[in-house]
């Protein structure tokens, strides 16, 4: 238990996503504007990465590492998470209307997301639970990042910038300034790792 | 004739700059650029796979359906990526271990994605090679300024040779906050003496600034809407 806690927050804080290995970061500069649509953003991408990372998983030991093509892996990956995202659009579409209402159209756009590919990648090697919860972690991390950023940015609308400052370069700064808090969670690095390891 | 193909270099560096203008593929940007070797090894290894895939599916561009020319773009795309990748692993294993993950995330570098869709699947090929020059020309310039600048403050040097003593420099411009910092100054002066760059507000007006193949087709559509 404390085990699969701590691999969550090693992964939603500590090396946040966006902020810390800067993954994903075109939806985060990109559906920001609103709270309420990053947040269904978040959401999709929970329910995507969890289910990714898991299928990444077995296909890698099951079907990658018994053919020897393990350096194929980047293809298969970019079609499984393409494939997997159209069935779970076509899925909740059919099964589930309210919600496929307030994710559905964030759905297409994790295809290219490139921080689930990037976890399926950094997955390799560790165990079947070990990914799941780093990929649950994860979009937790990014979901947490880009709300907060999502609230930032509705203020920021609303105030007088000077000329060269609106538009992208204030978001940015906002974000620089979300990192420098989310350094502060590196602290908590070395002792979850030891304890990780020690367990 | 000529004119036009030095104009798609034009518009790769300065009109339409990935990085700075256009907002795509900001992951290594941002994540890569620590130091301006690593900003240039990343740009080249793009330019590329940019290169190779906008050729590609400009010759196929006739062939593939229109259906499924995502799935198709992605995978032409993967397979130049997987041999990048090899090759950097087999000759040039030091900046593979310094790039590490984002070699392989170029699948999903939204300035592939994007180039192929907005222009090489409509364009001959020799116009879409050197679409892929100037757009690649222009993210290796960004990332080799953002990289040097981060690291010439961050850390003292310029390409690894040392400039001022390390115990001047700023460490936090070469961790995580300085690379938006570094990137966002460079947008804020292109703004400030007014390069002519492609009408921002045009992208930024329906939320689409900064995203992926996916989401231009989504503003396209949305686009049409609006005009019907």
């Amino acid at each position: 238990m404390t085990r699969l806690l701590l691999i969550i927050v090693l992964n939603a804080l500590v090396s946040n996503v966006l902020l810390v290995r800067f993954l994903g970061i075109c939806s985060f500069l990109g559906v920001s504007q609103q709270i309420k649509a990053s947040a269904s953003l978040g959401a999709a991408v929970i329910f995507v990465m969890a289910i990714a990372s898991a299928v990444a998983n077995l296909l890698y030991d099951n079907v990658l590492v018994p053919l020897r093509i393990e350096f194929m892996h980047t293809i298969i990956f970019i079609l499984v998470i393409a494939a997997l995202v159209q069935i779970v659009e076509m899925f909740l579409k059919k099964k589930s209307p309210g919600l496929y209402k307030s994710l559905g159209i964030y759905l297409p756009l994790i295809t290219t997301n490139c921080a689930v590919l990037g976890i399926a990648n950094s997955n390799i090697g560790s165990g079947f639970v070990d990914s799941v919860l780093t990929g649950i972690g994860t979009a937790v991390g990014y979901t947490i990042a880009i709300v907060l950023l999502a609230g930032i940015r509705s203020r920021i609308s609303e105030s007088d910038l000077p000329r060269p400052l609106r538009g992208a370069p204030v978001v940015l700064l906002a974000a620089a300034l979300m990192a420098i808090a989310f350094m502060g969670f590196s602290v908590l690095e070395p002792v979850i790792k030891s304890t990780l390891g020690g367990a | 004739m000529k004119n036009k193909y030095f104009e798609r270099i034009y518009n790769g560096l300065i009109k339409e700059n990935p990085t700075f203008v256009l907002m795509l593929g900001m992951c290594p940007a941002l994540a890569v650029t620590d130091t301006a070797i690593h900003g240039v090894s990343m740009g080249l290894s793009t330019l590329a796979v940019l290169v190779l895939s906008n050729f590609l599916i400009s010759v196929m561009r006739n062939v593939i359906p229109d259906q499924v020319r995502l799935p198709s773009y992605i995978v032409i795309v993967a397979s130049f990526v997987t041999i990048v990748s090899l090759l950097l692993q087999a000759y040039l294993p030091s900046v593979y271990s310094a790039l590490g993950a984002f070699i392989e995330l170029i699948v999903v570098n939204c300035i592939i994605l994007g180039r192929a869709e907005a222009y090489a699947n409509k364009h001959t090929p020799g116009l879409s090679v050197m679409d892929g020059i100037g757009m690649g020309l222009g993210f290796t310039v960004a990332l080799t300024l953002t990289g040097l600048v981060r690291e010439f403050l961050g850390a003292g040097t310029a390409f690894d040779m040392r400039v001022f003593p390390k115990e001047y420099a700023v460490g936090i411009i070469k961790d995580a906050p300085g690379a938006f910092m570094v990137i966002a100054l460079f947008i804020i002066i292109m703004n400030a003496i007014g390069i002519k760059t492609r009408q921002r507000e045009l992208v930024n007006s329906n939320g689409c600034d900064g995203c992926c193949a996916k989401c231009a087709m989504r503003c396209e559509e949305k686009k049409e809407e609006e005009a019907k």
